[in-house]
Formats: C-alpha cells, sequence, structure tokens
C-alpha cells in the first residue's frame, strides 16, 4: 500500500493561511483595498495571482469599489475574494446585501480589529459579530465562519468558498487580529485532500433558462456573463426572470428561496468543535483566538478535577442552536469569553431560555482573553 | 450606410420579449433616445448579443438595462463603473458598457469615475446628464446649473455645476465626448467611436428631464427643452474658436479627448503574459 504523501509544512501567518487556503480553493481573482490588520492577504494575493494562470489582482480605490469589482467578477465566473477590517467591513455592507439579493457567490475575510470608527487599528477584537449578521439592510440570511488558529485559517478558507459556490451566497470569514497575526506551522493539504465545490451551471439550453428559478436545493445554476445566456441581475426585488417586481407573491417567493436556501442546510453549514463536552457541567463556547485560550482553560480544569467542555463555534451564522441544545441537557454553566461587549453570549442566552447559567466575560481594551481569566471563572462554577 | 436598422429590427432583436412593458420613462423623456442610439451603435460594430455587458447604476438611467437583450446588470446607486471594472478585469473580451445618470455617475459615484478613467480600465461609461435627481422626485444634482431651482436648492442652485468632460479629461480617459439626444446622428457616431475605442470611454449625453426640471425652471413643455439644446449647442471646434463673453450658456459638443493609452485590463494580461512565458521557459 502507498504510503499517504507527506503534506507540505510552511511557518505562515493567519493571513498567509488565507491566501493559501483560497488559491487551492480556486479562487482566481482578488479585489481588495489596503487595511490594517488584513492587508498581507491583499499584499499576498499581489504578489501570486498575477503568476497564476488565470489569476486576476486589483487594487481599487476604497472598499464600496472592491465589493462591486468583486460582485462582477463572481458574476463574469470567477471565484472571487476581498478581505478587509472594520472601517472597510462597514463600507462593504451595501454592496453585500447586492451579493445576497443577486445571489453572486464571493468571500469576504473581515480581520476584526477594536472599534467602532478607526478604533484600535493593531489590536484583536471581536466587535463585528452582530454586524457581520446584521450589517446590511433588510431581512437577509448570511453564512459567517470564523477560524482560531492558522491551520484553521486555511481549510475554513477552503470551507468558505465551498459553501459561497454551493449556496450561492457571499460568506464572511471572521478573523480577529491575534489570528491573522499570530505565525505557527501548518499543513498545505494534497490535492484530493480536500474538496472543492464549484457553484452549478444551467445544462438546459439559453431560451429555457430562468435565472431566479426555484429548485429542490433553492439555489438556481448560475451561468457566467456572455455564455450564452442572456439574463437581466438587478438588486431590487424581482421575479424568476430577474425582472424587478412589485407583486406580494412573487415577492414573497423570492425572500423565502434565498432564506430556505440557507435554513434547510443548517447540518452543513453549522460547523463546531466539541472538546469534552459529553459530560460536561461547565461548558465554554467560544470562536476565534479566544476558543484557543478556552481549549487550555477547560484542560486545565479537567487536571482539577472538574467537568469542564468547550464548544468551539467555527460557524457563528447560522447560529449553531443544535450543538448549544445538546451541551445544554446536562450543562448547568455556560461561560461565553468574547472580546467584545457580549455579542454571541445574545445568541447563547436566545437558545438557553433560562435553562444553564450563561456567565460573560467580556475584554474590550484591545487585549486578549487569557486562559487564566477564563479558568477562574470555570473554578467559580 | 450598410449597417443601419430600422425601428422594428431594433424591437425584434434587440428588446427584451418576456419583459413587460411599458416601462418606467415620463412623455418626453431623453432616455429612450440614448437607449436606442446605444442599441444602433453596438448593431453598427457587429458586437454579439452574447458579448455586450450594460452595467446599470440607480435612478432612470439605472432602469434602461431592464428593457435589453444584452446581459444586463442593474447595481448599487453610484457603483456601476466597480462592477464593470470586475467584469472587464475577469473577462477581458467582453464589451462592457455602464450606464449611469449625472447623480449616479458625478456625485455618489464620482471616486469611481475617476478611478476608472485614471485606470484606463477598458469599459465605455455613458453618462445620461439630465441635470436633476429625476427618479427620487426632482433633488439637486451636481450637474444642475447654478441658479436653477430644485427640490432640494428651492431658492436657487447655490453651486457650480460639474463639467462631466473636463473631469474625465483630467482623470485620463482614452476618449471623452458629449452629445446631445436632439442631435442623434452625432450622438451616435461617437457612441460608435466610444465603445470601438480600448480603454476607458466616456460620452456625456445631455437628455432632458421635463417632469423633474424643465417643468420648474421655465420650459413650459418638453420640446421646449428640444429647442434649448438645439440653440445652446455648438461643435466643439467652433466653440473654441468664440471669443469668451460669446461661449457663455453654449453648450459645446463633440468629440474632446481621443489617447492611446492601453487599457488597464491589457497592461495587466501583458504582464500576465510575461509571467507565464519566463515560467515556461522554466524561470521562477
Amino acid at each position: 500500500m502507498a504510503r499517504p504523501k507527506k503534506r507540505r509544512e510552511i511557518f505562515a501567518l493567519g493571513n498567509e493561511a488565507v491566501v493559501e487556503g483560497a488559491l487551492l480553493a480556486g479562487c482566481s481573482f482578488y479585489g481588495g483595498y489596503p487595511i490594517t490588520p488584513s492587508s498581507e492577504i491583499m499584499e499576498i494575493m499581489a504578489a501570486r495571482l498575477p503568476k497564476t494562470e488565470d489569476g486576476v489582482f486589483i487594487q481599487l480605490e476604497d472598499e464600496i469599489a472592491s465589493m462591486g469589482a468583486v460582485i462582477g467578477a463572481s458574476m463574469a465566473g470567477r471565484k472571487a475574494l476581498t478581505a478587509t477590517s472594520g472601517p472597510g467591513f462597514s463600507l462593504m455592507q451595501e454592496n453585500l446585501g447586492y451579493a445576497i439579493m443577486a445571489e453572486a457567490p464571493l468571500v469576504l475575510v473581515n480581520v476584526m480589529r477594536g472599534g467602532p470608527s478607526t478604533g484600535l487599528p493593531t489590536s484583536p477584537a471581536q466587535g463585528d459579530v452582530q454586524q457581520a449578521r446584521w450589517g446590511t439592510h433588510g431581512d437577509h440570511p448570511i453564512i459567517v465562519l470564523s477560524a482560531s488558529n492558522v491551520q484553521e485559517c486555511l481549510d475554513m478558507t477552503i470551507t468558505a468558498f465551498n459553501m459561497a459556490e454551493k449556496y450561492r451566497t457571499p460568506v464572511i470569514l471572521l478573523l480577529d487580529e491575534v489570528t491573522s497575526h499570530t505565525r505557527e506551522k501548518i499543513e498545505i493539504p494534497n490535492e484530493g485532500e480536500y474538496e472543492v465545490f464549484s457553484r452549478s451551471v444551467p445544462s438546459m439550453p439559453p431560451e429555457w433558462y430562468k435565472p431566479y428559478e426555484e429548485t429542490v436545493r433553492g439555489v438556481p445554476p448560475m451561468p457566467p456573463l456572455g455564455a450564452g445566456y442572456r439574463f437581466h441581475v438587478t438588486g431590487l426585488t424581482h421575479d424568476r426572470n430577474g425582472f424587478p417586481t412589485q407583486r406580494p407573491e412573487e415577492i414573497v417567493e423570492l425572500m423565502d428561496r434565498i432564506h430556505r436556501k440557507i435554513d434547510q442546510f443548517f447540518y452543513d453549514i453549522q460547523l463546531v468543535d466539541e472538546i469534552e463536552t459529553e459530560d460536561a457541567d461547565t461548558v465554554v463556547i467560544a470562536y476565534g483566538s479566544v476558543a484557543r485560550s478556552a481549549e487550555l482553560a477547560v484542560q486545565q480544569a479537567r487536571e482539577n478535577g472538574i467537568k469542564a467542555g468547550l464548544l468551539k463555534l467555527k460557524t457563528l451564522f447560522p447560529f449553531p442552536r443544535r450543538h448549544t441544545e445538546k451541551v445544554l441537557a446536562h450543562a448547568k454553566t455556560l461561560i461565553v469569553p468574547e472580546m467584545n461587549m457580549g455579542q454571541m453570549s445574545r445568541e447563547v442566552k436566545r437558545v438557553n431560555m433560562g435553562r444553564a447559567s450563561v456567565r460573560t466575560i467580556n475584554r474590550i481594551d484591545g487585549q486578549i482573553v487569557t486562559p487564566a481569566e477564563i479558568l477562574k471563572v470555570i473554578m467559580q462554577g | 450606410m450598410s449597417n443601419s436598422i430600422t425601428g422594428n429590427e431594433i424591437i425584434h432583436k434587440y428588446l427584451r420579449h418576456n419583459k413587460k412593458f411599458p416601462h418606467v420613462l415620463c412623455a418626453g423623456c431623453g432616455h429612450g433616445i440614448v437607449l436606442g442610439t446605444l442599441i444602433r451603435s453596438i448593431h453598427a460594430l457587429e458586437i454579439p448579443k452574447d458579448d455586450v455587458v450594460i452595467v446599470a447604476g440607480i435612478g432612470c438611467s439605472g432602469r434602461l438595462a431592464v428593457y435589453v437583450d444584452f446581459n444586463t446588470v442593474h447595481t448599487t446607486h453610484g457603483r456601476a463603473l466597480t462592477f464593470a471594472t470586475g467584469i472587464k478585469m475577469a473577462n477581458p473580451k467582453l464589451n462592457v458598457i455602464a450606464l449611469m445618470g449625472d447623480g449616479d455617475a458625478l456625485s455618489i459615484g464620482g471616486n469611481h469615475l475617476i478611478h476608472a478613467a485614471r485606470r484606463n480600465i477598458g469599459v465605455t461609461a455613458m453618462v445620461l446628464n439630465n441635470s436633476i435627481y429625476g427618479m427620487t422626485g426632482g433633488q439637486s444634482s451636481p450637474a444642475t446649473p447654478e441658479g436653477a431651482t430644485t427640490m432640494t436648492m428651492p431658492y436657487g442652485q447655490l453651486d457650480k455645476s460639474f463639467d462631466t468632460v473636463e473631469l474625465a479629461r483630467g482623470a485620463g480617459a482614452n476618449y471623452v465626448a458629449r452629445g446631445t439626444v436632439f442631435h442623434v446622428k452625432k450622438l451616435e457616431k461617437i457612441m460608435t467611436e466610444a465603445i470601438a475605442r480600448p480603454g476607458f470611454s466616456l460620452v456625456e449625453a445631455i437628455t432632458p428631464c421635463h417632469t423633474q426640471y424643465g417643468r420648474k425652471n421655465k420650459y413650459k413643455s418638453p420640446v421646449e427643452m428640444y429647442k434649448w439644446m438645439k440653440k445652446a449647442a455648438i461643435p466643439v471646434e467652433r466653440y473654441n474658436e468664440l471669443p469668451e463673453d460669446k461661449r457663455k450658456d453654449r453648450l459645446p459638443i463633440g468629440v474632446f479627448v481621443e489617447r492611446d493609452r492601453d487599457g488597464f485590463e491589457e497592461r495587466y494580461f501583458n504582464m500576465k503574459a510575461e509571467f507565464l512565458k519566463q515560467g515556461a521557459k522554466g524561470g521562477k
């Protein structure tokens, strides 16, 4: 039997790992505007993409233009990426809504820094969690993922592209400054060791094609612009042909479908790591770099004879409700440490409905949440 | 001309059969003339419909895209050129034409316009200038003439209006021209040239909005507005010969800028081809 091929190992920043993941996933377009602490993603893409077979890199005049260009590229058939941080993320919100409405797959990496406003450009935070969920106006579904270490930056970037393509939706990957700027050894998976999903394209002749038709998965096939399927794309509420509509039954059909295409696949979209949660009385629910501190704290608590566990969220939205329900079957205490004033703990409390005691640890001073801080709260029970 | 097209042919070949009409435009509006001109230009250049992408902004001009049988993308307010840039870079073989209004291109999208021109991206920008925000109800735009009455400048426009042509020239566009919907043949000629030329081209089409601008500014009917265009417009060559004091209230039309800089996408893909050649030779 052939021995499995050894994986290439590199010593990389979280931001570099994002680039590696994007290229493995088939990303061939980057449009962006530099902003700390995400800029390395753009810089490395600027160096790498022109040397790949079909890669396109362009620096735009601002983050509004970045999102516009990335959506345009997506509609022209590319797997497209942009990366930014807080202030730029705010500027991207309008066109993010367009991407949701027009169902343009793309990946948006937001490396969170302290806010609001210019805030703390070089310090970590997790203050954009609810903005990622609700930042663009109107009712909309969204997929928000996160990563807690450099290897996960690579893995979750591939996942983000796959979900974007599978569900024809923008996917936000929320990192924080610590994860992005940590340098550690990671493994690059070999071809065949990871899944790559590409959007489905229509197989019917152009005259039969309806761009926003109902399908079983709720995801209509999407041809690239110029492939012979001439249709209309708009941010206006539209009918199956893509033409603007104000008819209540057509509005409802569209809104139902864009929600349903995400909602009926929670089992595929909601990703978590359950670490020692099976018998845990105390469960820490964490994400991003904080999850790393939490993992050590849980390990130390176990060494002290406390039944502690960690539910690490890799998908933030749609919020992994079922996984939280599962730990609630036995947990008496939930602890939610975050580098914000309590944005994810709102979701936890919503699901908890008074069953367990929910304790929060919140840091907004640009410093990481340490394992000792989390351990202290675990020990208090 | 061998490539001329009749009205019937425009309807049957270039308008969408499955789009529910009537359209959104008011009686007397010039936007339909611009759209007809655009179709005739594309037809004259014999560009296949599949290769044309119309990227539109928000406003009355933005609504034009929905009626024509090309690849059409109706984007967000002011951002048409950003989408167009992404589409052109993703697939340089496509003919990308951005339709924008004056508020769209010069106000909310002003930054994108100057950078598209500076970059010289291979997109044709059509600015349909009717001096007003028409769809939203007659508010001031950056192209509203000084002194005009609008919903947001009810006591008269205080600021000076933008000169679209000078803006595009200064920012580095390859081709800049202005026409009016009264001078249709001329508009068709410059539009055809603009689409054919590589790099960033801009055509400003002066078009009347009687509903939101004309009737509040002493133009009794849409016809009065067309009469104004006829009277004010003057070929740029003749305009340049006029003494300074005679230039007031005249509107120079024609071609203002013709440059031959490579488009951004051309420069990018040439650089890429160089890398791939080196790669094939075994270099890094």
